[in-house]
This record gives C-alpha cells, structure tokens and sequence, in this order.
C-alpha cells in the first residue's frame, strides 16, 4: 500500500504540482487526507527520501528534493522492473529475442498518443 | 508516555470459551487493527478494556486509569461503539446527542452538526426508522463527537453498503489529525485494516498471535511460485506457512521471508518463479487455517 504514496507522490513531483524546494503535507496530514495510515505514509516517506526525492529537516518536515531529476531515476528504476518482469514473462513463453520485439512493438503501436514518436508507422 | 491502553497477562473465561494470557498495549496517536475469525476473541478484549466485564486475571489499564478501580475517569475519555448496544427506537438522533452531550462536557456540538451532515442522517427522525447503516452511523456519531481519547470500535464497517462505510473510514481517517488519540477496532473486513491500522493485533482461540506494526507484519509474509516437485518436509519448514502443488506448480506461502530462502528452495529441487506480497486478506486466512501460527 505504501508503493502507491510513493508513486503518487512522484508522478505530483514530475508533473511540477510540487516544486523543489516545496514542503509537504506532515505524515498525519497526508494519512487523514488519503484515509491511509499514519505507519503506510511514513514508511512511504523513508522510500522517497532514501531515493533522494524528498529531503526532511528534523523539525521542519519533509520538502521536496532541488534534485528534480530524482523523480525521473525513481520512475526509470519502475521502468526497469517492469521490463525485468516482461523478460521473465516472455521466457516463461518461449519468445526469442525477436518475436519480444515485434511483441512490443505491437503494444507500441496500439497505445494512445503518448507514444515515444521515433519509428512510429505512419 | 502513558500507552492509550495496556493489558497484561489477561484472561477471562466463559464456559464455551476463554481469552487466554494476553499482554498488549498501544500508543497514543496509534491506530490497531484487531483481527480474528469469529469466536477469537476480539469482543471479549473490547469489553474487558471498556470495562463492561471484569477479567479473571490479569490487569487493565486504560490511559493510565486502572480498571475497575478507576472506571469512572477512564469512562469519561474512552468512547466505545459496539453494535450490541441498544440506541432508543422512539426517540431521534437529536435526542440522543442531547442525552449524550448532558453525560460528556467533552461534547463537540460542531464536530457533530459536521458529521450529521456528512453522515447524511435526518437528527429529527426517531431511529426506529433508520435503516441498519444509519444506525451505525447514528452510534458512531454519538461516539466520535465526545472526542474520546481512545475510541474502541467492534466491527464498525460490518454491515454497511459501500458508500456508508467510505463515510465512517473518513471520519476514522479523521481521528489521525490528533496525535492524542488513539483507536482500537476490530474487524472482519482486512482491507479496513490493511487501510487504517498502524499496529495490527491478531487473534486466534482466544490467544494473542501477533502484536506488531502493519508494514512490517505484511513484509514478513510472501507467497512464492515454484516449478518443480516439493520435497516432502518443505511443509514442516519453521518459516513455511502453506504449501499447495498444482501439476508442475508449487505455491508456498511463507510466513518469515528472507532472501536466502530462494536458494533453499532451489537446493531443495524447487525453481522459484515469482515471489509476491500478501495481502492482509490473505494472511489471515492462511494463519487460521494453519491454527493460527503467524
């Protein structure tokens, strides 16, 4: 349950809703504003500040990190994951090399706009 | 810090059942899940903390109040909604706020017009006319607006449709913003618990089988995905909960996960596949279809 603070809270950080520099919500605040406990919003914390994404000041809070770049390397590492996971899969499957490929692709070619534009079919 | 509540060596016994040597305590500030199946015990603790039954041994205190010594100063800060007790079928909400109100000075009139509103209840109807989620409403208002300092709640979602009971999570996630209190409630619903709970206390026939912090107590437990043939002792492991061959596939559920566990599993002929988390849900039934080892 703590994943989706976390992921929540680093896809505000990359869209700019939370700018560097900018504190936010105390754990409590953020626990009874999303109906989660206190325990799950802090342990969601420790993991955004050991990625680097937040800093906390004993006695201040917690403030988003100046490193903007964090929330980028924190979504890689999802990214990486997630690929990791597709490989396992396509093992389990028998798929070489090339059938993944066009496998993706595929998945490329059906998903909304947002696709990364290079090598897109016209 | 004076614990919220603290029990030791607790026991009670009736003649079909009995609570057995139970030590826990909470913080303030602290919300604990309490979970069983039926029969586990988890009414009985409610009633011995709120004083509404004695233990045969053993000691409660509640906020630093020793019980039954001090029931009279425990009982001004402890609030307790349990569905057995009896709200008048012919008076209205109203009413009862005024009856309620005259007993606590504590009495928040803001905070209950608050969740009137929120809770969506007519105060001037008479409560014979509530349907059985108003009437939990309609207790746990009564409850909340004293603003005790420990709230015990017997299953306070039970029962309700699915907006009813977003409504009183609300109001519990509500209680957090006061580092002061501190809530106990149990219930058969673990994703409440898994939601809310801080702590999480697990009962099983009448014995404590787990006291410790939600996230911790859910990173213990794995459920991990084997190929191969389980060898016949693996069920025997002290850190395996359950194991179930389908075919070629051997699911284990893992009650203490550590990572060296995956090269165990491979000496013993097993591949791993995939390792999860459990859900709550998941645990518990595992635990008490395993008597209860958690």
């Amino acid at each position: 349950m703590y994943q989706q603070i976390v992921d929540q809270i680093t896809a505000r950080v990359m869209a700019g809703d939370w700018a560097p520099g900018q504190a936010l919500p105390s754990i409590r605040e953020l626990a009874a504003g999303s109906g989660v406990s206190v325990i799950t919003v802090k342990r969601a914390y420790e993991e955004l500040e050991r990625a680097g994404l937040i800093a906390t000041r004993q006695g201040k809070g917690s403030f988003v990190a100046d490193r903007p770049d964090q929330a980028r390397q924190l979504l890689e590492a999802g990214l990486d994951r997630a690929l990791d996971e597709v490989v396992t899969q396509a093992a389990r499957l028998g798929l070489d090399r090339q059938q993944l490929h066009r496998r993706l692709d595929e998945h490329l070619d059906a998903a909304p706009s947002s696709n990364p534009s290079e090598g897109s079919q016209s | 810090m004076i614990p919220a509540f603290a029990v030791q060596s607790l026991s009670k016994r009736y003649p079909h059942f009995a609570l057995e040597d139970v030590s826990l305590s909470l913080q303030p500030g602290t919300v604990m899940g309490l979970v069983g199946a039926n029969g586990a015990g988890k009414t009985t603790l409610l009633r011995l903390l709120s004083g509404l039954a004695a233990p045969d041994a053993g000691t409660v205190e509640v906020l630093g109040h020793r019980l039954p010594e001090a029931q009279a100063d425990a009982r001004r800060e402890v609030g307790l909604a349990s569905e057995d007790m009896r709200l008048y079928r012919g008076r209205s909400l109203d009413w009862h706020i005024d009856l309620v109100r005259q007993i606590f000075p504590s009495w928040d009139d803001d905070y209950a017009a608050t969740l009137v509103r929120r809770f969506d209840l007519k105060p001037q109807q008479t409560l014979g006319g509530y349907s059985h989620g108003q009437r939990v409403k309609a207790l746990l208002l009564l409850c909340l607006a004293r603003r005790p300092k420990l709230l015990l709640l017997d299953e306070p979602t039970t029962g309700l449709d699915p907006v009813a009971r977003l409504e009183v999570l609300e109001a519990l996630a509500d209680v957090l913003r006061d580092e002061r209190r501190s809530v106990l409630f149990s219930s058969h619903n673990t994703a409440d618990v898994e939601q809310l709970a801080d702590r999480i206390a697990f009962l099983h026939a009448g014995r404590l089988v787990a006291d410790a912090d939600k996230e911790s107590f859910l990173d213990q437990w794995r459920r991990v995905l084997c190929l191969g043939a389980a060898p016949p002792t693996l069920a025997a492991w002290p850190e395996v909960a359950a194991v179930r061959s389908a075919g070629s596939q051997v699911e284990v559920r893992v009650r203490a996960w550590r990572e060296d566990l995956s090269d165990r599993l491979a000496a013993a002929g097993l591949r791993v596949e995939r390792v999860d988390p459990m859900s709550l849900e998941e645990i518990f039934v595992t635990a008490v279809r395993t008597g209860g080892a958690a």
